[in-house]
């Protein structure tokens, strides 16, 4: 019991930490609703009882992966890149544009128009990873301005440009049936942005711990003066990852614009929000490609459950950014229950040595 | 002369670039007395949130300007303490922290906001106060100047003394001596018998009650309500204006005011017949290329000084000019 406690301790610290955000959250909720049972029924229970919110928490957690393993990749490196948000922004818009204005059959124009979200995206976050890397300006800072501009560049793109005036909102043009992704499941707008999204997180995950370009971006994140003096070009190690990461954020805001709404719909800065949720679980998954799966449909179950929440009871959805922020305070926390680690080490070794 | 530039040369133009510059001074200067102690806060957007909303709660319950005013800036002192006991005591990474802090500051002010006024996108609805303008008697009289200078908010004449208040703390002071020592060397400095991360944790705290102020002239000068989000990212260029002005007072008052005008223009700019969209991204992308210069002088330097260092012999070899610190 004690060797398994050891061995899987951070995975437990991190359940620890989500289940001490979903006690809190509880709390909030019988401190402030005036039908407590209720809503909390609403909130833990809603995403799985009807079919239509159980397929939105697959739909959501579709781009969220995608963002997911973005942000994994720039910070297994130690590069606090945030800018998946203006990649996601600007990849989709671009890739929109794009996918109105050609029109080819679809077992080509669904990669075309993927891969120029993609390469969009990576152009984008090429800007910050290459001030980085030349000129030493700080990648998070950079990144964070390049959201607003992204977000700017885009929203003048989609409505000088490719503004759909009959639509009655300020949308895109629809794209043409041979861009969309199939919804696959009938009944729900699952599409199979979630099947290219688990794809990627396999790819993500053998390209990290099993090439050798993988390896050099673990190490430089792990140590960058030890990658140094071991000969990694750390200069090459900046720019991928975060290149990588632009790609990564583009395609997960195209198969959404592709799968769900056909055209592209974001007007405001903040929404779709998906850039920010990646760093929420790449943090909880730990940057690993493989647990990023899990945490994306934990923070998609979690969002779902806060909509519903919204809808049916007394409580605003927001609780659940409250509840998230705790979570990912107690997950970085380190010496949050080392104690308990320690005494566990302490015990075993004492036995070990008795033996 | 074209419209362009009479708008700049305009008095109306020199009075805005104070009233956008408050919020960035107040903030920049909190950034930088953080970063002086190697702890870089990052988290002033959310303080900055956390403030203002307090700000405009207290003062439409209690209908006190000075309670405001105390529970605003208790507020951000708290997120620096928060931030401080995450980053100091829990050993959690400064950066992810900050992140988490500021997405906390997102969610529970609107979370808060619609309990108090059942609105979620701002508190028009609750009569909260201001703070008053404020007319300089003399400094009023003179031509042009006299308009720029005077009849500002009292946050603005606020900010320009807490650079003087910034200054004091960080050259005058046995906590700024600690601050900076602590900074520079930390291994240095505890070796003196300074406590580290006593020092790091008022640094912190410091860093919230000036990001405080910004916050409270958001939401009670700049605007008369709180809205969800109004920080619009000014904790960030707020960032780049501390980078840029080297965490010093006078630099960071420079930086914050070079930072106001491009805002300032941007507004401006709005009334020629440009997409507003392609306006609105003006002064986050003179962000960007002012860290960038910025970055690239500071690299400059080192490197020239890694140069001298070899050429005296004072080392003899250095892989990464980014590794290298003086000593003295």
């Amino acid at each position: 019991m004690e060797k398994f406690l050891l061995k899987y301790f951070t995975l437990i610290r991190v359940i620890i930490a989500i289940a001490i955000g979903i006690v809190i959250s509880i709390f909030l909720i019988y401190l402030i609703s005036e039908e407590p049972g209720f809503s909390l029924k609403s909130f833990l229970l809603g995403p799985f009882l009807s079919r239509s919110r159980l397929a939105h928490v697959f739909e959501t957690a579709s781009p969220i992966i995608f963002c997911g393993l973005a942000i994994a990749v720039a910070f297994q490196a130690k590069q606090f890149n945030v800018g998946a948000e203006g990649s996601l922004y600007l990849g989709a818009a671009l890739g929109t544009a794009f996918g109105v204005s050609t029109n080819m059959p679809a077992f080509i124009h669904i990669p075309l128009v993927l891969l120029m979200a993609g390469l969009a995206g990576a152009m984008w976050s090429f800007i910050p990873a290459i001030l980085k890397a030349r000129w030493q300006a700080s990648e998070l800072v950079s990144s964070l301005m390049l959201n607003y501009v992204a977000y700017f560049i885009g929203l003048y793109l989609i409505n000088f440009h490719f503004r759909d005036k009959e639509a009655g909102f300020l949308v895109s043009y629809q794209l043409p049936e041979s861009a969309w992704l199939a919804q696959f499941i009938p009944g729900t707008r699952i599409h199979y942005g979630i099947i290219l999204a688990l794809v990627f997180a396999l790819l993500v995950y053998y390209f990290l711990y099993h090439t050798t370009t993988g390896y050099e971006i673990r190490i430089t994140g792990f140590n960058e003066r030890f990658a140094r003096f071991g000969g990694i070009s750390v200069f090459k190690v900046i720019i991928l990852c975060q290149v990588i990461l632009g790609f990564l954020a583009a395609l997960g805001g195209m198969t959404e614009v592709m799968g769900i709404h056909r055209r592209f719909v974001w007007q405001n800065l903040g929404q779709p929000g998906y850039g920010w949720d990646g760093v929420i679980v790449a943090i909880i998954g730990r940057n690993h490609p493989l647990l990023i799966i899990p945490a994306s449909f934990f923070l998609a179950y979690l969002r779902v459950g806060g909509r519903v929440l919204n809808l049916m009871s007394d409580v605003p959805a927001e609780m659940i950014t409250v509840i998230q922020s705790i979570i990912i305070l107690l997950i970085t926390a380190e010496a949050f229950l080392s104690k308990w680690k320690y005494r566990i080490t302490v015990r075993q070794a004492e036995r070990g040595s008795t033996a | 002369m074209s419209p362009l530039l009479r708008s700049i040369l305009s008095i109306e133009f020199g009075f805005a670039v104070f009233r956008v510059m408050t919020p960035l001074l107040f903030a920049a200067i909190g950034v930088s007395i953080s970063n002086l102690a190697g702890t870089i806060n990052i988290s002033m957007e959310g303080t900055m949130l956390v403030s203002a909303f307090v700000g405009v709660l207290v003062s439409a319950f209690t209908e006190s300007l000075v309670l405001a005013l105390l529970a605003g800036v208790a507020a951000g002192v708290a997120m620096g303490a928060a931030l401080s006991y995450f980053h100091l005591r829990l050993k959690a990474d400064i950066i992810l922290a900050a992140i988490a802090l500021n997405l906390f500051a997102t969610g529970i002010t609107v979370f808060l906001l619609f309990l108090a006024s059942g609105d979620k996108g701002s508190s028009s609805s609750l009569k909260s106060f201001v703070f008053p303008d404020l007319n300089i008697p003399l400094i009023k009289s003179i031509p042009v100047l006299g308009a720029i200078i005077s009849g500002h908010n009292v946050m603005t004449y606020g900010a320009i003394l807490a650079i003087v208040v910034f200054y004091i703390i960080t050259f005058k002071t046995p906590l700024g001596l600690r601050i900076r020592a602590v900074g520079q060397n930390p291994n240095a400095a505890e070796s003196v018998g300074i406590n580290v991360n006593r020092t790091r944790m008022w640094a912190l705290m410091l860093s919230g009650f000036f990001g405080a102020f910004g916050g409270l002239y958001l939401s009670m000068g700049y605007v008369s309500w709180f809205a969800r989000d109004m920080t619009a990212g000014r904790g960030w260029i707020a960032i780049a204006a501390a980078t840029l002005g080297g965490y010093m007072p006078l630099g960071t008052f420079l930086a914050s005011l070079l930072f106001g005008a491009v805002n300032a223009l941007a507004i401006y700019f709005a009334s020629l017949q440009i997409p507003s969209e392609l306006i609105a991204l003006i002064p986050y992308l003179a962000t960007v290329i002012a860290l960038t210069i910025y970055s690239a002088q500071a690299l400059k330097t080192r490197t020239r000084r890694v140069e001298e260092a070899k050429r005296v012999g004072k080392i003899t070899e250095v892989t990464d000019v980014t590794e290298f610190k003086e000593s003295s």
